[in-house]
């Protein structure tokens, strides 16, 4: 039942607004700050985002329940103020928890060791061997990666 | 040169997109990988063995000058350290 007060209410933009942050800050790591180092490594641009869009979602639930009579939003604050922290877990999870979890590398070679020689087909198909492209290559990188999925 | 367990065909493809021209080797069985102490295994699609990011820096003579492995699958050496690195090798004895 509708009452002639509710009608008055303001939008709660801010819920909005700092849900909206919170989202960009969950799913913009990927495709756009883990391809530079300096926001990658530690990914600060999006922790910032999340505190930013948690500020507002805070303030906005603040004034739904501190205003009811100006201000909307008490169940659509509650709603999204839980989604935001489970995207917020979601990410730290992912990128400080998952990310380490690594095996021990307690087998690879340790420097100053002679690295072990092969050949493996290029992209070709052509056969290259460490010790071949040593004899014309004054340094070798060797970058051993996960693959391109 | 970079070493992983994709096929030429997927290296290729990788290298045609972003444009790279140094040497990619396709280790689909993880031999190289497995000798090399980098095998992150059951961590690929379908719990396929792959390898764990690692950067091995070898000169003229075979030895291993430096080694990276990160702990963090998401950090890698950066571009500019490994050429400060090879700079160094190219310097000579005491220079």
């Amino acid at each position: 039942m509708l009452q002639s007060g509710l009608m008055h209410r303001s939008w709660n933009s801010l819920i909005w607004a700092g849900f909206g942050f919170t989202l960009v800050a969950a799913i913009s790591y990927v495709p756009i700050f883990a391809r530079f180092p300096a926001t990658r490594d530690v990914p600060w641009v999006n922790l910032l985002l999340f505190l930013l869009g948690g500020w507002l979602l805070a303030a906005g639930i603040k004034r739904a329940y501190g205003e009811p009579e100006r201000y909307s939003g008490k169940i659509g604050g509650a709603v999204l103020g839980v989604l935001a922290l489970a995207l917020f877990g979601l990410f730290c999870w992912g990128n400080f928890i998952f990310a380490r979890r690594l095996p021990s590398a307690s087998g690879a070679p340790q420097q100053g060791q002679t690295a072990p020689d092969f050949t493996l087909p290029d992209v070709t198909g052509k056969p290259v061997t460490l010790s071949e492209l040593r004899k014309t290559n004054r340094a070798i990188l060797l970058i051993f990666y996960r693959g391109y999925w | 040169m970079a070493i992983s367990v994709d096929s030429n065909a997927e290296s290729r493809r990788l290298c045609q997109d972003q444009g790279y021209t140094f040497p990619f080797l396709s280790d689909p069985k993880a031999e190289v990988i497995r000798r090399y102490g980098v095998l992150h295994a059951g961590a690929g699609e379908n719990g396929r063995d792959i390898a764990w990011p690692a950067e091995l820096l070898v000169d003229a003579a075979g030895t291993i000058r430096t080694v990276n492995l990160t702990d963090d699958i998401r950090v890698r050496e950066r571009p500019e350290i490994v050429l400060r690195e090879i700079d160094y090798l190219q310097r000579p004895a005491g220079g």
